[in-house]
């Protein structure tokens, strides 16, 4: 697994995403209250517009959500999966910390292409 | 379209009932069988003459007009105004015009109404003496009582339409005396008690009521103009003006002319179909006299209407007469009656309450033998009138504790008892309590959608109280709870968040959600506690946690678009900006590429921004003298001005000045949802102010204020909230009047959906900013004090602030990369793809 340094960790606001860069691919990561860190696809799938990560972050029950600043779908931060459309999700990527600072890796398997 | 018609329509009079008659007639004409002609005396069309007296309060002739602009301009009715019909050959149906037009019929409708019955005392026609019935006649009265120093005006007979009167001539500023022949105001309708506790309040509102006294003659000046009134006992009353309200007669004339029956004291004998003693002519509302009576109000008119619409287009239907009892404020005053209102003598009893104090007046007519409920009459408050009605008319059952009913509603016990589905809550658009149940039961849970579903409450208003408690009673019975709560995160209504964080003082997101609420909130209830904080603290509304509670487009103080970029709106107060800054802007967006567009507020935005240029972009905005226009947040967004006394030769006061000062007072102010403005310099209202949450208007005198308008996809009229007011007393109403709506609207709802839902309406908005009748204009004041003196321009700030700044890059980990959004271009700018 080939990993990209994002950002140091104490510079993630808590409940807000940055978005960065892997391998070519858009990728917006957040740090949550419990002060977990995530991330998924920034590239909202209902636009093809990156935003995802300037989203607002909530919880929806006990499922951590970000919603998109375009049209307000929800996503859950952890599965990708869309709450308002079960036909759309985001792919979800893997993330580590080392050294203070974040580091995010491509999902594996492999990512499907998306559409 | 007219070739298909086979048959021809003649609709006399354009009046309330006339009008009604056509559209009830055109909705039920469903094939188009029918051409339709409507002839009408004044040369403008049907207005509402029961809401005349708003004519003074700033509401024009389109406002009161009845008659859509679908009707007028299209070619389904030939309108014909400023003529009337002289005579109807009713053998060869025939109509005769007093222009000298014929116009053949099928069928004619005569709706000519009534004019009012001026008593020949002597000098009754001097000048400065007028009736009250017409726009024209309110013009004349507004024309003459504004001419050099008259300040006084009497207004002969204390009726309806006479204490009306009195309202307006005290609203153009006169002193007022009325005078009545009867010894207390509407003997009829109200009987002793009920007349004299009426008389009570007239006195309270500063009108000069004389009462048993008739009225000797007029007495000139030099120029032939009305000085005094000499009454019989000898007293001389000095007057500028004189307003006849003595009653009306039916304008019966043209059935004089063509030989159809009139009654002995006029009105146009119909039988229960509404026909006249001639086939082919119908009469309708204040001209026809049925079964021995002519109404002199509008509903049993409309009832008319309605049966003869249903009886040309081939449904049967009959009129039996109408139920006199009525509801309706007089002077600001709540009165009603219903059934035998004024019974007195053997067989009645009567249950009444009497409070000299509270100025109330209730009596309940009983009829002695049985108990039953037969009529009654209310003064100074009406609660309950809809039911007490209902049991009169025997359309609802008679309840054991009846006399309770006696007291007014603030001490008696809650009503518990349901209104069956057949009484009738708005009479002005005969909507039924069942058919409000009904749209209950559809889905209706909010009351703006049931007024907007059934059309009750939206003519008068006098039944919105009853709707109101009606909606609550019915979604508590249905099981329905009513929640106020904002999301699954809080329990509570915006109102509640705003008055618990107002009390503890809260400043972060993490104690509101902590102490009141459950999880991690949501995109609705973080803008909101984002908003409600920002109202309260005014600080900067990234700082602390507050940056995780904001909606993209005050995250980044731009507003965010279909592509991901933003656009950019520096604040230009008033529309008034200068050549440098212009070219400043101009400037600015040929190096970054920008859209421009002027907006509908008078200012410049600037599309396509994106989000690693917005601070460089900003800075030179700021450099160039601006700071930021709040476009991207719900707050005030702008005063828009037209150029007034500055340059236009019309204007009366400087709106331009007065939009700078608003626009500064409130720029910044964080609210439930946006705010606008306008100020227009004199009364041809060029910066439509009328259509804004705060409009003002130039007079001579100084400032009317308007409120709750709205453009949008629901345009809403503004409604004067007060007239000639000081700069310093538009700056005091207008602090108070946003910061009580800061406090008490819904999260998202605009000044006119919240105005539509405000208990007590105009009349309680005005009191809460004028009379503090909740006694908190001591703390909205000091709320919007609070917030003007900690003002700071948020794009500044942020231009200061170096850890804030940071957040303005596309990648975090890669500074230099860039998406490109593709774009195309047209009209010689570039706009997305």
């Amino acid at each position: 697994m080939s990993w990209t340094d994002v950002i140091a960790v104490d510079r993630l606001t808590v409940d807000r995403g940055v978005a960065a860069l892997v391998d070519g691919d858009a990728v917006a990561v957040f740090r949550l209250g419990n002060d977990d860190i995530v991330a998924i696809d920034h590239v909202d799938p209902f636009t093809g517009v990156g935003v995802l990560a300037r989203g607002l972050v909530g919880s929806v029950g006990d499922r951590d959500v970000v919603v998109s600043p375009l049209h307000k779908q929800r996503f859950d931060l952890r599965t990708g999966e869309c709450l308002d459309d079960p036909t759309r999700s985001v792919r979800t990527w893997s993330v580590s910390v080392a050294d203070g600072t974040v580091r995010v890796a491509p999902p594996t398997p492999q990512r499907e292409s998306a559409a | 379209m007219s070739a298909e018609h086979t048959r021809h329509l003649l609709v006399v009079g354009n009046g309330m009932v006339g009008q009604r008659f056509v559209d009830e007639f055109v909705a039920a004409d469903v094939d188009g069988t029918w051409s339709v002609t409507v002839v009408g005396e004044e040369p403008r069309p049907a207005y509402d003459r029961v809401a005349l007296s708003s004519w003074f309060d700033g509401r024009t002739e389109l406002d009161l007009r009845l008659v859509s602009d679908r009707l007028l301009d299209g070619d389904r009715v030939d309108y014909r105004l400023g003529v009337r019909v002289e005579h109807l050959d009713t053998s060869d149906r025939v109509a005769r015009l007093d222009d000298g037009a014929a116009i053949s019929y099928d069928e004619v409708v005569i709706a000519t109404g009534s004019s009012p019955f001026v008593p020949p005392i002597p000098g009754h026609d001097l000048r400065g003496t007028f009736v009250y019935r017409t726009l024209d006649d309110l013009e004349a009265i507004k024309h003459w009582a504004e001419t050099n120093g008259r300040t006084s005006g009497i207004v002969i007979g204390g009726g309806l339409l006479g204490l009306e009167a009195a309202n307006a001539l005290r609203n153009l500023g006169l002193d007022v005396d009325v005078v009545e022949m009867a010894p207390y105001p509407m003997p009829q309708q109200l009987g002793e008690g009920g007349g004299r506790m009426l008389a009570r309040w007239v006195a309270s509102l500063g009108v000069r009521l004389h009462c048993g006294v008739t009225s000797d003659r007029f007495v000139a000046d030099d120029d032939g103009a009305v000085r005094a009134l000499r009454l019989a006992d000898g007293r001389e009353l000095p007057t500028d003006l004189v307003v006849f309200s003595a009653g009306v007669r039916p304008r019966d004339e043209l059935a004089r002319a063509s030989g159809i029956e009139v009654g002995e004291r006029g009105g146009i004998v119909v039988d229960d179909t509404l026909r006249t003693t001639h086939s082919n002519v119908w009469a309708i509302g204040e001209v026809a006299l049925h079964r021995g009576r002519v109404y002199g109000l509008v509903a049993p008119g409309y009832e008319m209407a309605r049966v003869v619409a249903q009886q040309l287009t081939g449904d049967d239907a009959i009129y039996e007469g109408s139920d006199l009892s009525t509801k309706l404020k007089l002077l600001g005053v709540d009165v009603a009656c219903f059934g035998r209102a004024n019974a007195h003598g053997d067989g009645v009893d009567e249950i009444v309450y009497h409070d000299p104090i509270g100025k109330i007046f209730r009596r309940l007519v009983l009829d002695e033998a049985t108990g039953a409920l037969i009529g009654g009459a209310l003064v100074g408050d009406t609660s309950g009138y809809e039911l007490l009605t209902a049991i009169t008319l025997g359309r609802a059952v008679q309840p054991d504790d009846l006399p309770a009913y006696v007291l007014p509603s603030a001490v008696r016990p809650p009503d518990e008892g349901a209104l069956p589905d057949a009484v009738q809550l708005c009479s002005c658009n005969a909507v039924s309590v069942g058919a409000i149940r009904e749209a209950i039961g559809d889905g209706c849970a909010k009351l703006g959608d049931l007024k907007d579903t059934t059309g009750a409450g939206t003519s008068c208003g006098g039944c919105v109280p009853a709707l109101t408690t009606l909606l609550r009673n019915e979604l508590t019975a249905a099981g329905v709870e009513v929640s106020n709560a904002l999301c699954e995160h809080f329990d509570h209504s915006r109102q509640q968040l705003f008055d618990l964080v107002r009390f503890h003082r809260y400043s972060t997101w993490a104690e509101v959600v902590a102490n009141h609420g459950s999880g991690n909130g949501c995109e609705i209830c973080r803008p909101t506690v984002a908003s409600i904080l920002a109202s309260l603290s005014n600080g900067y509304i990234l700082g602390g946690d507050q940056v995780t509670l904001q909606d993209t487009n005050d995250l980044h103080l731009a507003n965010m678009q279909r592509d991901g970029t933003y656009s950019v709106v520096p604040r230009v107060p008033g529309g008034e900006i200068t050549p440098d800054q212009l070219i400043a802007l101009g400037q600015i967006a040929k190096d970054y590429d920008l859209y421009t567009k002027i907006t509908g507020g008078q200012r410049i935005d600037l599309f396509g921004a994106r989000l690693q240029d917005l601070p460089a972009i900003w800075q030179r905005v700021i450099d160039a003298g601006m700071e930021s226009g709040h476009a991207y947040g719900k707050a005030l967004r702008t005063v828009k001005s037209c150029v007034g006394s500055t340059w236009c030769r019309y204007g009366v006061q400087d709106s331009v000045g007065m939009a700078i000062l608003l626009e500064r007072r409130y720029r910044g102010l964080r609210s439930p949802h946006k705010v606008k403005m306008g100020v227009s310099g004199c009364t041809r209202e060029c910066a439509e102010a009328q259509s804004k949450d705060v409009g003002v208007i130039a007079t001579e005198q100084g400032w009317n204020l308007y409120v709750c308008g709205n453009g949008g996809r629901s345009p809403r009229h503004a409604d004067l909230l007060a007239s000639d007011l000081t700069d310093d007393e538009l700056v005091r109403a207008i602090d108070r009047f946003l910061m009580f709506y800061i406090r008490t609207a819904d999260r998202l709802q605009r000044t006119s959906s919240w105005f539509d839902e405000l208990d007590g309406g105009l009349d309680h908005l005005r009191a809460v900013v004028f009379d503090d009748v909740l006694g908190i204009a001591g703390e909205l004041e000091d709320d919007m004090r609070r917030h003007i003196d900690t003002y700071e321009c948020e794009w500044k700030a942020t231009l200061d602030d170096p850890e804030r700044l940071a957040h303005f890059v596309e990648f975090v980990n890669a500074p230099d990369a860039t998406t490109v959004p593709a774009k195309v271009e047209i009209r010689g700018q570039r706009v997305p793809a």
